[in-house]
């Protein structure tokens, strides 16, 4: 099985804000950038993250070669079941998955 | 033409001198630099204080007070001391008298506040002058007067009026992170969607480059876009790393929301001039039918104290959530009982580092595991509860047995004391918009001369 992070250059996850969440998958080439826009699917993203679809918003951007998708945050920066201040681990759960 | 020149992402961060002076030769018309973010989380809002050392704040901000007056240009910082409160902004305006002291040199200081009252911001609620953005918390007007600070983000026309007074020095409390650049471009009648899509490609300084930690970078704004060059040897802007920081902590790579207006980057064009500078044309300013700024408001939410314990032995490792559960239920009757506390009043969570700390229930990888860490977090009310729930269950972190029959077991505490306080926690609680019939409504501006006579 194909883990994401075999295909790509880097996955970034920020803060946008307090609020949300933002990933940044970095395919590095227009193979790479076609395998995980067709490989990824928005659904299998928010099971991931155990949340709705529609709560995410999603952006191909063939430019760039870059997959971006934007969540509302697992949990609201610094709240108490927040465990991760500026959000940037939460990219190994999406390194981490298979490319169908 | 407007040249901005801006020393790095945030004051605190440092930025390559020699870089800053190839900047200075270019006759800047500014210098801007960010003093904060919401990135630390709500404690330096909710307590109005600065995340960075004051000594690092005042070794870097007099190496910029020295290249303005070098550059005979106003100097600007946004959201100064991390949150931009009164409070921080009183801070950086002590840190810039000592350090004017130390110089020498006379100067006028400009100072744009940001914080707002929260009975005030509270009745814009009520009129309905306050509304949600998305994914913002439920909010009441208690909910609004209980936080220890608000503040809401200036954009580029409270930055204008600071300039307007002719200021050697703008210490602004809570911008925008863009405001502080875009202002004297859209000032001097450069191309608005050029001055605020070019302001936020810089205001991280030299990310939008290649060798991103070098800092220093110039954006020059025009009446048809802006051109990017960094300044740092070695660093390199191309269309792809200027085009690709619309995507950095920002929901949506194209459209950005600023007081007044949202940018529009669809359309953007990015050319290479050569190696190191790209230009960028084609986007678009929107302006909206209301005046709007975005409110920041943290409120505590009680006291904190954590504790370390670290588990080596095998047979604890395997058993480790027998032995938390164990510890909580016994611990909080003991709390309960000892302290007349009803089960709402406190909470202890016991966090497995080495198993789950970082995603919580997201994990979805198991592994062996040589050690776990478990990080026992007492919340409460006051600061008594939490010291005295933390001191009754650090003797279950060293000593608890798995079951009766077994010799007590020694566990390892780093620390001594093993409880560690906190003080007081914050939440960030507003992520809503309040609506201004002026600009300057919720802002005050006020300027001092300094004088050597």
């Amino acid at each position: 099985m194909t883990k994401l992070s075999d295909v790509v250059e880097k996955v970034r996850s920020k803060n946008a804000g307090p609020f949300w969440l933002t990933i940044d998958i970095f395919c590095g080439s227009a193979e790479a950038f076609e395998r995980v826009a067709r490989g990824v699917s928005t659904d299998r993203v928010a099971q991931l993250f155990k949340t709705e679809t529609k709560a995410l918003k999603r952006f191909d951007i063939p430019s760039l070669n870059v997959v971006k998708i934007s969540l509302p945050r697992p949990a609201v920066q610094g709240t108490a079941a927040d465990r991760d201040m500026h959000g940037a681990s939460f990219a190994a759960l999406v390194a981490e998955m298979t490319l169908n | 033409m407007v040249t901005v020149l801006i020393p790095s992402g945030a004051l605190g961060l440092n930025y390559d001198k020699e870089a800053l002076r190839r900047g200075i030769a270019a006759k800047p018309d500014i210098i801007a630099i960010d003093g904060g973010s919401t990135d630390s989380g709500p404690s330096y809002l909710g307590r109005g204080r600065s995340k960075y050392a004051r000594s690092s704040t005042k070794v870097e901000w007099a190496g910029l007070m020295e290249a303005r007056a070098e550059a005979g240009c106003p100097l600007v910082i946004g959201t100064a001391g991390t949150c931009g409160t009164d409070s921080a902004v009183d801070w950086m305006l002590d840190i810039t008298l000592e350090i004017a002291a130390e110089q020498g040199r006379p100067l006028k200081i400009a100072v744009l506040r940001s914080s707002q009252d929260p009975v005030i911001v509270a009745q814009a609620y009520g009129n309905s002058n306050v509304t949600p953005l998305e994914n913002a918390p439920e909010i009441d007007a208690n909910r609004i007067q209980d936080c220890t600070n608000i503040v809401a983000l200036a954009g580029a026309e409270q930055i204008n009026k600071a300039l307007e007074t002719g200021a050697d020095i703008i210490i602004a409390g809570r911008t925008t992170d863009t405001a502080i650049i875009t202002a004297l471009p859209l000032a001097r009648g450069c191309h608005a969607g050029g001055a605020w899509h070019g302001a936020k490609i810089g205001e991280c300084g030299a990310l939008c480059a290649t060798n991103p930690q070098s800092g220093v970078i110039l954006v020059d704004f025009d009446t048809e876009g802006f051109t990017v060059t960094p300044l740092a040897d070695g660093a390199h802007a191309s269309p792809h790393t200027v085009s690709a920081h619309m995507l950095y902590e920002n929901s949506d790579p194209f459209i950005l929301f600023e007081p007044g207006g949202h940018l529009d980057v669809t359309q953007a064009q990015y050319t290479a001039l050569d190696q190191t500078r790209v230009r960028v044309t084609g986007s678009q300013w929107v302006p909206s039918d209301r005046y709007t700024v975005k409110l920041e408001g943290a409120r505590r939410v009680g006291y904190q104290s954590v504790l370390l314990t670290l588990l080596r032995d095998r047979h604890y490792v395997e058993n480790v959530d027998t032995w938390c559960a164990d510890i909580l239920t016994k611990c909080r009757a003991k709390a309960e009982a000892r302290l007349g506390l009803a089960p709402e009043d406190f909470n202890i969570e016991l966090r497995l580092i080495g198993r789950n700390a970082t995603l919580g229930a997201l994990e979805n990888r198991v592994g062996e595991t040589v050690e776990i860490g478990v990080l026992g977090i007492v919340t409460a009310q006051t600061t008594q509860l939490v010291d005295e729930i933390g001191k009754m269950l650090n003797p279950y972190l060293l000593h608890h047995p798995l079951t009766e029959a077994e010799e007590q077991p020694t566990f390892a505490f780093p620390f001594s004391p093993a409880e560690i306080e906190r003080g007081e926690i914050f939440e960030f609680c507003l992520n809503h918009v309040m609506t201004l019939n002026d600009p300057m409504q919720a802002f005050r501006l006020d300027v001092q001369e300094v004088r050597f006579d």
